[in-house]
Parts: C-alpha cells; structure tokens; sequence
C-alpha cells in the first residue's frame, strides 16, 4: 500500500528522525547580494530544521538560490540577516563537480581532511582504505582523478566527505553530471551509508524524482527570491527504487506544485 | 610504432635545419659576400672544432651557465615569494604591481650600466643584471597561476577544514604549479637573453671566459666564422637548458593531472 502524505501547510517543521536537538537550524535566514538598486535577494527569510539522521531532499527551479542555501549551512557564506544553527563540526559538502584535487591520488584526496586534522598516519591508512572500500574505489586508490569515469569521481569525493566525520552532509546535485545507470547505483550506496552512520544530509537537485527516492522529506523552493514554498513528507518505505509507482506518484504531485510555482513566478 | 612516431616529429624540423644550411653554403660558394664576411658552414665548423680542442667550448659553456644558473636561482628566490605575497596581499600588490609589470618589459640590457657602476666589471655585474631580467617574470608567472586556481578547489579546500597556511599548502600552492612553471620557464629565457647581453658589455681582464666574450672576441678580432660558431653555441645552449630541463618538467607536472598538451 503506498502511502503519500499530503503537504504540510506549515513551514516550520517538527519532524526529527532521532531524539535531540536538529542537526541544522535556519532561523528567517535572508541572502542579499550586492547593495543599493543592484542588490538581489537569493534568499528571503528561509527558515528550516534538519533533525539528526534526518535526509532532507530541496529541489526548485534554477536560479532559486539552492546552492546559496547550502553555502550557509557549510559555513561558506555568511545571512545578511537571521540565524545559522549546525551541530557536530564542519559539515562535509559534496558539488555537482567532484572537485577533486588533480596532482593527488584518489587516495591521498580521501586521505587530506584526516591530514587536515592530525590523524596519525597509520590510522590514515587503515581508514582510507576502509572508505574506499565502502565505495568499491579500493581497486584505484593509486590512479588519477582524471583517469576516473565522472561516476567514480564523485565514489572519490563521497569518500572524502566521509573522511571528514562529520555528522551533516550536504549535498548540490552531485549526481547531476552522471549517467542514469551509474546514477541508480550511486543512490543505492548513498542511501545505505547514511543510514548505517545516521547522518543528516540535506540533498539540493532539480531531479524531483531523485529527491522522493532519497528523502525523508523534499523542501521546495520557489525563486527569485528563493524562499520555502512547500514541504512534502516521503513516507515510502525504504528500500525504494527510483521506479516505484508511488516514488513517481509523489514526483508527479511535487512537480505539478513546482509548475504552479513557476507559474506565479512567470506571471509576476 | 613509437620509433616511425618520432620520426614523423622530427623530420620536418631537421629538412627546415637542412634547407637554410643548404641556402647558406650556396650563398657562400656564390661569394654573395666575401669569404671573411660569409663563411661557409664548414669554415664556420672548422672554427668550432679548434676552439673545442682548446677547450674554449667547454669553458665558456659552463662559465657562462654556472653565472645564468646562479643568477636564475637568486630570481626564483626572489620571484618567488614576491609573486606570493603580491597575490595574496592586496596591499602589496597595489604598491609593487605595477612596478613589476613595468621591469617585466624594460629590456634588461639597461641594467648592465648602474651594475657596472655600482659592482664594477666583473661577475657580480653579469649575475645582478640576469636577476633583475628574470625575476619579474618568476613572480609575475606566480600571481597569474595563483589568480587561475579554480574557486571550486578553494571552496573545497575551506570545506575540508583547511584556512590560512594550510589551504595555501595544500591547496592554493599545489594548484598553482604548472603556472608558476611557465613562468619559471620564460623566466629562464629573459636571464639567458641578460646573461647575453651583459657578457657582451662588460670587459675586464680578470673576468673568465664565458659565451658573450666569445662572440666579442669573434668581433674584436673581425672573425666571423668565430662570431656564428658563438652565436649557434648560445642557440645551442637555451634550447638545450629548456628541452633537458623545463620541457620534461613541465610535461611530468602536465601528465600528473591530465592537463592538454600533456600528450604533445
């Protein structure tokens, strides 16, 4: 029986997957850039929790301001006005581009935010090897990034976003650039290691069907300027895959939302 | 496979060196110009030979590469951490960059007279003339490799946890290599030019022999065969220097991450 929540109209959410305070906390966060008649709003008062272990999926048209959403939460970017709340450290940041450094090997790019935090060697070794294992890169550990297909380059940098320890994830379409196949797989991977090391990941794509196959809840955002302009709670149990009927059903209801939103935004 | 691949690299650059060296010996045996003025590839060779039998050769290569590679090696100290600091302190960059931009394209030849002046006519001259032909380059190669480093690899850099030096260990210095290496490598064309330049000026008795004394000698004597043979000699060395040193450098730097050209 697929079951579909129905959105919620209130856009302070209380949903927490574990006891305790939420992971991340956005408190009427505004983004202006530049200043005077030039000055463009990215985002207008956002507020959001994320609750620990909780996989929030946002997703919105081009141009929303997804991305500055999450350089606030990384720690990138500084509001201009309201509150940025993170708990447990830096969060690790995952990017549509790897972003992986070219004169390092796959393993020494895992291997750099243990050095960054003065891991003693040995255990570097044993824990890059173990990452790399856990996204199925230990047969390349000694190859270049660009000797890597797009798909295990991003294997590369998940593996170093784990490296980091940090109990947030945060996520800008990093499967945007790679094929539906490799794509499938990635999801897969994704969704076990989260929930075996209970991380609280906010995911942005524009790929609504990626965000319900993935997420615990999808944020929508509307643009211009970027501001919340829905919440749908995915309450299909898991494993999913991305072609469950009830994932496109709820893809279907979260898109015909975005279209509305579109709408408005074009006719203004 | 790989042998017929070179082959096909080197052949048209060894039939253009064929083709002039032919349009100079049938210019010589047309006595365009008088034989003192126009020698021919073999007199100019025979030159070659007894020079290299006294050892003039050999003593002027190294005497004048020992003076390039010192004078090189002040401006990569010197370069260096000027083009570091002009691109990561506004300050400086406001106060000397355009000073540096300046020096860059003033020809280094001038120098050679307040060297002289200052340091007299001997070797420190020649070195301080290379230094200041070379070291705006190595610095200025700085600045525009650390400016391209892609502001992805910065942010992931701060992302991962690394700020101040460490994000310029490991990230912002590293990215900017091959840059810094162009620089470096043109850096050694403009010393290799000054060393020139200043060898050819400066006369002292004590001074050692090195190749811009040999071309003035080729002068002062009104020996041509002499002057070609040192004028191919330096030829020679520059374009040795940069394909035994900069070329195979650059190339491994360029292999590493898979940068264009790295197959060329």
């Amino acid at each position: 029986m697929n079951r579909v929540l129905a959105p919620i109209a209130a856009l302070s959410p209380a949903f927490t997957a574990l006891p305790g305070p939420p992971a991340i906390r956005l408190d009427a966060v505004s983004r202006v850039f530049g200043s005077g008649p030039q000055a463009v709003a990215a985002l207008d008062r956002v507020s959001l929790e994320v609750g620990r272990g909780e996989f929030v999926c946002v997703v919105g048209a081009s141009g929303c301001g997804k991305s500055t959403l999450l350089a606030l939460i990384a720690g990138l970017d500084r509001p201009t006005e309201g509150r940025v709340e993170v708990e447990g450290g830096r969060p690790a940041l995952m990017f549509q581009d790897a972003g992986l450094l070219p004169w390092l090997s796959v393993a020494r790019n895992v291997d750099l935010p243990l050095r960054l935090r003065r891991v003693p060697r040995a255990e570097r070794v044993d824990e890059v090897e173990r990452l790399l294992r856990l996204v199925h890169l230990d047969a390349v550990a000694d190859r270049r990034p660009h000797q890597l297909s797009g798909g295990m380059r991003q294997r590369v940098a998940l593996a170093r976003a784990l490296a980091q320890h940090s109990e947030v994830l945060l996520m800008d379409e990093p499967f945007a650039a790679v094929d539906a196949i490799t794509r499938d797989l990635l999801h897969e991977d994704l969704a076990r290691i989260a929930a075996e090391r209970a991380m609280s990941v906010v995911f942005v794509t524009h790929n609504v069907r990626e965000a319900v196959r993935l997420g615990d809840r999808v944020l929508l955002l509307g643009s211009r300027p970027g501001r919340l302009a829905g919440e749908f709670e995915v309450d299909i149990p898991r494993p999913r895959r991305i072609e469950d009927p009830a994932v496109g059903a709820l893809a279907l209801r979260i898109t015909a939302r975005l279209r509305e939103e579109m709408g408005r935004h074009a006719r203004d | 496979m790989r042998v017929t691949e070179r082959l096909r690299r080197v052949v048209p650059g060894l039939c253009a060196a064929a083709l002039l060296l032919g349009a100079w010996q049938l210019a010589a045996s047309l006595h365009v110009r008088p034989a003192y003025l126009l020698p021919a590839p073999a007199d100019v060779w025979s030159t070659f030979a007894a020079q290299w039998r006294e050892g003039h050769v050999t003593g002027a290569v190294s005497t004048s590469l020992g003076r390039g590679g010192v004078g090189f090696a002040l401006a990569l100290l010197i370069g260096t951490p000027l083009g570091l600091l002009m691109a990561r302190v506004a300050t400086v960059r406001l106060a000397v960059g355009s000073l540096v931009a300046a020096l860059q394209s003033l020809p280094s030849v001038v120098w050679v007279v307040p060297g002289l002046l200052l340091l007299g006519p001997g070797g420190a001259t020649i070195v301080f003339v290379v230094v200041v032909g070379a070291f705006p380059s190595v610095a200025l190669g700085a600045v525009a490799a650390i400016e391209q480093t892609p502001p992805l690899l910065v942010d992931v850099g701060r992302s991962l946890g690394a700020r101040g030096l460490a994000l310029h260990r490991h990230v912002l210095l590293p990215a900017a290599l091959p840059g810094y290496l162009a620089g470096a490598r043109q850096a050694w064309s403009f010393a290799w030019r000054s060393l020139m330049a200043a060898e050819l000026i400066t006369q002292s008795a004590d001074l050692g022999l090195g190749l811009g004394q040999l071309l003035d000698a080729g002068r002062q004597t009104l020996d041509m065969s002499l002057s070609i043979m040192a004028i191919l000699v330096i030829l020679g060395v520059g374009v040795a220097v940069d394909g035994l040193v900069f070329s195979p450098l650059t190339r491994t730097v360029n292999r590493r991450r898979g940068l264009g050209g790295a197959r060329a």
